[in-house]
């Protein structure tokens, strides 16, 4: 198989993965009637459609083998790193406070970038978190502690 | 008599201290924020609508707008100096506004879109003031079933049109429909999705969806390429236009505020399409079609108060019927929701000083940001020169930090790092973002008409076609499919954005 296409298969099947996943849930759900519908009921419907929607992408897919435009290079590092440094902030900012949880996240995601060497992206990650304490803390007022209940014994 | 009355309730309201300052910091924000190349509209205000909630609601409501236009503002700044526009609809500014700083003429394209959007804004604020009240009462006799068939209207305009296969654009919006379904069942509380996990019985939070389907996706876009970007224009001196130039945008200015506050209206792409169309009617009607893409003056003033003039009318629908135009509005309808009013058709009664306000507010932000960018044009070249490297570790954490905030929840973040993967696999597969906001805003409300409907009508799904103006919207939604699918006008459409190759 050729590339052209490959991005409608690739398309169709994340719809019909998705119509699968929510329709398979909808269905556990109480459907009702359509009188008076049920928790399910409507997802069902929409999963159904979402399906439909998603077989007809992947058959023109899989029929048309014309102008397809390449998928082109994919940042492999720099995803895993904005996403891990999303993650590490989600999982880390009720222990570890708002001090630390910044500081990390900044550092990974600014590490993404390889235009940015390891002393570089400690740099960043330090203005950023003085910038976040500033904006956030002193201006906003937020409520979420400078530092956390994890490091409360340390420091 | 009563306009005169209703905007001096506006006046009273906008021009009050507190809310003059933060229409000026929401402006000076957006501004900001905005001039950023790589965060566009959309992005910037769902990073900044967190620091917003802890005001009372007219005054975010007013800083929110002035972050929104504040944010258009800067996009077109950031286009014609240095070509990268931050949103689609600035694309063509980008097109003559480059080519004109190119040439040295960068004063004249700034202060060109700088008096375009202000005559545009205040055109189309005052056509927002004339015409909502009405639309508003006629949806005050709206039922569930019209609702629930202008929200399907307003769906299906919002890929008829935008560009890009119509099917993945309806993928999109169903998908968006049933993760909007995420969380607690309104009737019998049965919580749907969750996964077992409590901390997502309120729903997915749509600050998540929009900063990861937009803002994440976005850097993950960007990284994919990194090239360093010249900033060529340096100091911008001879902010105004002579006699000659200042003759040449009267007509094309004229043209692009009536084009936008007519398009604006429109859900979907409305501010878009109207910059694109306005820049093709001036090529059509210019005496000198050739010199458009070599920095024709007009191919800036069109475009770029059609925009303005689109941004501001497309308040129309969500003020009125609660129906978000496009993916920013979508985001206002959020903030409202957070603000504790529901946006419909009640809001101009129950709520009078927050509704005029809010209009006369927009008017009194657009003078700002004339105000404001003309002489801090030097600040905002500076930002320019900030490296990408740098920027979006900051969108990154600012993000992460504002949606924590709002509901001190930190699923919140997770949903910004999946729906960054998923936007940008799904954008990199050739879907729009925009169609998916949408739905996942309008999905609970569709589903919470729908079964309305039924329940009045025991069951039987010809209510939506016995009620006249229930039918007549869906009419009018196969209409615009239908239209949209056709061979001749989709090719058409595609000309039309094809323009800014």
């Amino acid at each position: 198989m050729g590339r052209a296409g490959l991005k409608d298969i690739l398309a169709g099947l994340i719809f019909l993965g998705f119509a699968i996943a929510f329709g398979g849930a909808a269905a556990g759900y109480q459907l009702g009637t359509a009188f008076r519908m049920g928790p399910g009921y409507f997802p069902l419907l929409l999963a159904g459609a979402l399906g439909v929607l998603g077989v007809a992408i992947l058959v023109k897919g899989v029929t048309t083998a014309a102008s397809d435009t390449p998928i082109g290079p994919v940042p492999w590092r720099g995803a895993i790193l904005i996403l891990a440094g999303l993650v590490y902030f989600g999982a880390t900012i009720r222990g570890l406070g708002l001090v630390a949880a910044v500081f990390g996240a900044a550092l990974l995601s600014a590490l993404a970038s390889r235009s940015n060497p390891a002393l570089a992206a400690l740099a960043i990650a330090a203005a950023l978190t003085v910038l976040c304490v500033l904006v956030f803390h002193v201006g906003l007022g937020i409520s979420v502690p400078l530092v956390g209940p994890w490091l409360r014994g340390v420091i | 008599m009563d306009l005169i009355a209703n905007l001096a309730l506006g006046f009273e309201t906008a021009l009050s201290p507190v809310n003059l300052l933060y229409c000026f910091v929401g402006c000076l924000l957006g501004t900001l924020v905005g001039v950023l190349p790589g965060i566009g509209p959309t992005a910037t205000i769902a990073m900044l609508l967190p620091i917003t909630f802890s005001f009372a609601p007219v005054t975010a409501l007013i800083m929110l707008a002035g972050i929104y236009y504040g944010a258009q503002y800067g996009g077109s700044t950031t286009a014609i100096l240095i070509n990268l526009p931050g949103e689609s609809s600035s694309a063509v500014t980008a097109i003559d506004g480059y080519q004109m700083a190119r040439r040295g003429e960068a004063g004249a394209a700034l202060a060109t879109a700088a008096i375009g959007s202000f005559f545009a804004g205040t055109v189309a604020t005052f056509v927002l003031a004339v015409a909502a009240p009405p639309l508003a009462h006629a949806a005050l006799s709206f039922g569930a079933p019209e609702y629930f068939s202008l929200i399907v209207l307003g769906l299906v305009a919002s890929i008829a049109l935008a560009h890009g296969s119509i099917v993945k654009a309806l993928a999109m919006i169903v998908l968006g429909l049933l993760l909007g379904m995420v969380g607690q069942d309104i009737y019998t509380g049965t919580p749907r999705f969750t996964f077992g996990f409590f901390e997502l019985y309120s729903g997915l939070n749509f600050v998540s969806v929009a900063v990861g389907v937009f803002g994440v996706a976005e850097i993950l876009r960007n990284l994919e390429t990194e090239t360093t970007r010249e900033v060529m224009v340096k100091k911008v001196s001879n902010l105004w236009l002579n006699r000659e130039q200042f003759r040449r945008i009267v007509a094309p200015v004229l043209r692009g505020t009536g084009l936008g506050a007519l398009l604006g209206v429109l859900p979907g792409g409305g501010h878009v399409l109207s910059s694109f169309a306005a820049y093709s009617i001036e090529k059509r009607l210019s005496r000198r079609p050739q010199d458009f893409g070599k920095g024709a003056i007009e191919g800036v003033a069109g475009p770029e108060s059609a925009n303005n003039a689109a941004a501001q009318t497309s308040f129309i629908p969500m003020l009125t019927l609660g129906i978000p135009a496009h993916p920013v509005m979508a985001l206002m309808i959020g903030a409202f929701i957070i603000q504790g009013i529901t946006p419909g058709p009640n809001v101009i009664k129950d709520e009078p000083a927050l509704f005029w306000g809010i209009i006369v507010s927009m008017w009194v932000g657009n003078l700002m940001l004339v105000i404001l960018n003309l002489p801090l044009i030097g600040l905002w070249v500076k930002l320019l020169t900030v490296p990408y490297r740098v920027l979006f570790p900051a969108i990154v954490v600012f993000a992460s930090v504002g949606c924590y905030a709002i509901a001190s929840n930190h699923f919140d973040v997770y949903a910004i790092a999946v729906f960054g993967l998923v936007g940008y696999v799904l954008v990199k597969l050739g879907c729009e973002p925009a169609p998916l906001l949408l739905g996942f805003v309008l999905g609970p409300l569709l589903e919470e008409h729908l079964r309305r409907a039924m329940i009045l009508s025991r069951g039987d799904p010809m209510i939506f076609l016995n009620r006249p103006i229930s039918a007549t919207l869906l009419a009018l939604a196969a209409i615009a499919l239908v239209v949209a699918v056709l061979p001749s006008v989709r090719k058409k459409r595609d000309e039309v954005f094809v323009e800014e190759d």
